[in-house]
């Protein structure tokens, strides 16, 4: 249970300022903060009566990067943003330049970012959930999940040849075309994946430590939550169901059938709960996805001067050659209107979205990220007030903060 | 040998400086200094698929003063170099350092305003990886290359390490920057303002100096 | 440029027009983002009314831009609010500006909780103030650090700060 600063027995308030709390510096280098960010607890004994957030470990400039370099080019920057789900970002990416350059993309292109975007979101669950558990002790539901993420990574190489940033959209298209291989491969994942998730589930769900750990820790409640402008399974957890698949369906979404998971007490426990069910939703939709996959093309048309040809038309047409040249000469590529757009799609983490200012040429004049980490780092303060000091950990592990994307 | 025969085949015969360099090989304590992607495929080597216990390097810990073998996986950034020198100051000798990557060997695609170009330019490394991030397999082999380095070199008293006197990375960029154009740099530590031409590093005792502002009381 | 805006949005800029003369400067959309463009002296309070009679219970995102070498552009930088209707699933983007040499807006944390680290970030990368805010500090980069990195004439590869740091030897430690 939570305690509250009012149930210790507290001093005057005078002295409580000055030399009854105690300064903890927790970070940047921790084992639980699982990345680089660093927090500055004022402790009342073992209960934290404030913390001070301190992050920018990490900042790299991201968003200077998505002024110099083209639609393209940034994909390999964004890769890196959320690195535990990166083709979610890409789609993310790729989402709001199409929204700007008004490309419609193929319907095989769609469902092939269908099954990238829930495999990501399989990859990313997988990860928080492991590495949760792995902070309270559970180390072996961590083997397990990344045995799952090891599959996965897989996939990617197979469709892309990189396991980790496989940089798999471009501008109306893919990198490439997946293959009946991948797919065979894919069916396979598919089928084991159900008995992995059971394993996990049946190694945390009725495990005593792990409960206690985690039930009534950090509520979230639901006016709280949309006050700071929380999404994702996060928000989802504190009962505030909105999911942008389902609500602002983009690529194909609308064709498949899947729940949308939420739960209504706000804890750490209902954001475990959450994101495993989740994964098995996610399964769902790759299987659809997977079974009515449509034939065609992966890239939008050529004609409209936006998408790369392919290889066969560069090197052995004149047109495609010209083609290829005018999308990477640094004076011509793309067109597009001088306008801005805020684009976003549900990344596992929340609402990613991509504010692009344009000025008419083929590099973004601002590239703003809406990252969902900063948003959901923002309120640990809020959710770790009154709790003691040993459960920042599952606060921090329930809020999956990935620094490249709280930083960029 | 004379003497083998006499000792039987129960004793060995060696020299102090390889025994030690043999225990210490076969029991690398690393220190996961991960700040980004690079951390993530740390994990997974230390996870069930590639399994670096094989190599007797999976006791990770995260105190300094319990290892011996800092892997920095993923880019530094101007506000994490401070905390990085200190975690290898805090680490008892000896110690070696792995780069993960091409962020922490040469900033990788990061060519910003807030990335370092390369830990090596501030720290001294034994082993850089390629790749982006590097495969586990990768990150295995230089584990593999460095219990071999440790093997050729390593000294029963470390003497080895106190021939390294000049720092081996690359040049400083600093003096490539114009004077008038450079700025203060960020963090509260007043030895290392700006590079001055011709010192190119610094002593110990004045970057422990610098360091003190960092303790966490400043900061609330 | 030529999607027209849903009753319920029309209705609600003609209102704050009604309430607010002269100071909803104009409405574009484009590709389904619907914008109002206002003056910044009465963002907050056309905020406070899209909140509390619009329905806009949520920020979504909030950032800035540096409009210096923009084609066309007045104000140098423009400063937008995301914001969403939880409830009918709507969304409408604010966009209000600033100007050198004392680019200055009111925070909107007082609406909004989500809005600090938001107004924060945009304190840092670009130099406007959020009055009233209650913690303005810089919070990605450091408190020491000089400048704004991302604004235009900030160079990609900076200033320096990055290769200022004292250099260790291995014989040192």
């Amino acid at each position: 249970m939570a305690l509250k600063l009012a149930d210790v027995i507290a001093p005057p308030a005078d002295v409580r300022e000055k030399d009854y709390l105690w300064t903890l510096n927790f970070g940047p280098q921790h084992p639980a903060t699982h990345t680089t960010l660093r927090i500055v607890l004022n402790l009342d004994g073992e209960v934290i009566v404030n913390s001070i957030p301190d992050i920018g470990f990490l900042h790299s400039g991201f968003e200077k990067l998505g002024e110099h370099l083209d639609f393209n080019q940034y994909v390999t920057i964004v890769d890196r943003m959320n690195y535990i789900s990166p083709v979610a970002n890409e789609i993310a990416w790729h989402h709001s330049v199409e929204t700007l350059l008004g490309i419609d993309l193929t319907p095989r292109c769609q469902y092939i970012r269908v099954i990238f975007s829930e495999l990501m979101r399989l990859h990313d669950h997988l990860l928080c959930v492991g590495a949760a558990a792995l902070d309270l002790g559970a180390f072996t539901a961590f083997l397990y999940a990344f045995n799952q993420r090891e599959k996965i990574n897989e996939l990617n190489e197979w469709a892309s040849g990189q396991r980790f940033h496989p940089s798999y959209t471009r501008v109306g298209g893919l990198q490439r075309d997946i293959d009946d291989v991948w797919i065979g491969k894919l069916r396979a994942f598919i089928k084991q994946f159900p008995s992995a998730l059971a394993d996990v589930t049946g190694l945390l769900n009725r495990n005593r430590i792990f409960l206690d750990r985690t039930r009534d820790i950090g509520i979230l409640t639901r006016e709280e939550a949309i006050n700071r402008s929380v999404t994702g399974p996060v928000a989802r957890a504190s009962g505030l169901v909105r999911d942008l698949r389902k609500d602002e369906p983009y690529l194909a979404y609308k064709d498949f059938d899947f729940k949308v998971v939420a739960a209504k007490e706000g804890d750490c426990l209902a954001r475990y709960l959450v994101r495993m069910e989740e994964m098995r939703e996610s399964i769902k939709i790759i299987s659809q996805a997977i079974e009515n996959l449509p034939s065609g093309p992966v890239n939008a048309s050529v004609d409209e001067r936006m998408v790369l040809p392919n290889q066969l038309s560069v090197y052995r047409s004149i047109e495609g050659l010209i083609h290829h040249f005018e999308l990477f000469m640094t004076n011509r590529k793309w067109k597009p209107p001088v306008e801005e757009v805020y684009a976003a799609t549900e990344s596992p983490n929340g609402e990613l979205g991509f504010y692009i200012v344009s000025d008419g040429t083929g590099t973004a004049y601002r590239a703003r990220t809406r990252p969902p980490s900063l948003v959901h780092f923002a309120l640990f303060n809020h959710l770790a007030q009154g709790h003691t000091i040993s459960e920042v950990a599952p606060i921090l592990g329930s809020l999956n903060i990935i620094a490249a994307e709280l930083d960029r | 040998m004379a003497l083998e025969d006499f000792l039987g085949d129960n004793i060995f015969v060696t020299k102090l400086n390889d025994i030690a360099s043999w225990c210490r090989k076969n029991s690398l304590w690393p220190m996961p200094f991960a700040t980004a992607c690079c951390g993530i495929e740390l994990m997974a080597t230390g996870a069930s698929k590639h399994d670096i216990a094989r190599f007797g390097a999976e006791a990770f810990r995260f105190s300094p003063r319990q290892c011996d073998l800092m892997i920095v996986a993923g880019r530094v950034v101007m506000k994490m170099v401070p905390v990085l020198q200190r975690i290898w100051l805090q680490m008892p000798e000896p110690k070696w350092c792995i780069s993960m990557g091409a962020c922490a060997s040469s900033g990788g695609v990061f060519d910003t305003y807030s990335v370092v170009q390369g830990i090596d330019r501030f720290l001294p490394v034994d082993v850089y990886i390629p790749g982006c991030p590097p495969r586990p397999e990768q990150l295995l082999q230089a584990v593999i290359d460095l219990q071999d380095k440790i093997q050729r070199t390593g000294t029963v008293l470390g003497s080895e390490f106190d021939r390294r006197i000049r720092p081996e990375g690359p040049r400083p960029l600093a003096l490539e920057v114009p004077q008038e154009l450079q700025i203060v740099a960020p963090g509260n530590y007043a030895s290392s303002n700006r590079l001055v031409p011709g010192s190119c590093h610094n002593s110990q005792a004045n970057l422990l100096q610098g360091l003190s502002g960092l303790k966490g009381e400043n900061l609330s | 440029m030529s999607e027209e805006f849903p009753p319920v949005l029309q209705a609600l800029a003609e209102a704050v027009s009604a309430e607010f003369p002269g100071r909803l400067l104009s409405r574009t959309s484009f590709r389904g983002n619907l914008r109002f463009h206002v003056c910044p002296d009465k963002a907050h309070e056309i905020l406070k009314y899209l909140k509390t009679r619009g329905g806009f219970g949520m920020l979504v995102e909030l950032s800035a831009a540096d409009y210096l070498q923009y084609p066309d552009a007045e104000d140098r930088y423009g400063v937008w609010y995301c914001l969403l209707d939880v409830e009918n699933g709507r969304r409408l983007i604010v966009k209000t500006k600033a100007n050198d040499p004392d680019p200055t807006l009111d925070s909107v944390v007082d609406l909004w909780e989500g809005a600090n680290w938001m107004e924060r970030e945009v304190y840092d990368m670009y130099g406007i103030v959020f009055r009233n805010h209650p913690d303005l500090r810089r919070i990605l980069l450091p408190d020491e650090f000089v400048g704004h990195p991302l604004r235009r004439d900030y160079p990609m590869r900076g200033k320096g700060e990055r290769h200022n740091f004292p250099v260790l030897t291995r014989a040192e430690g």
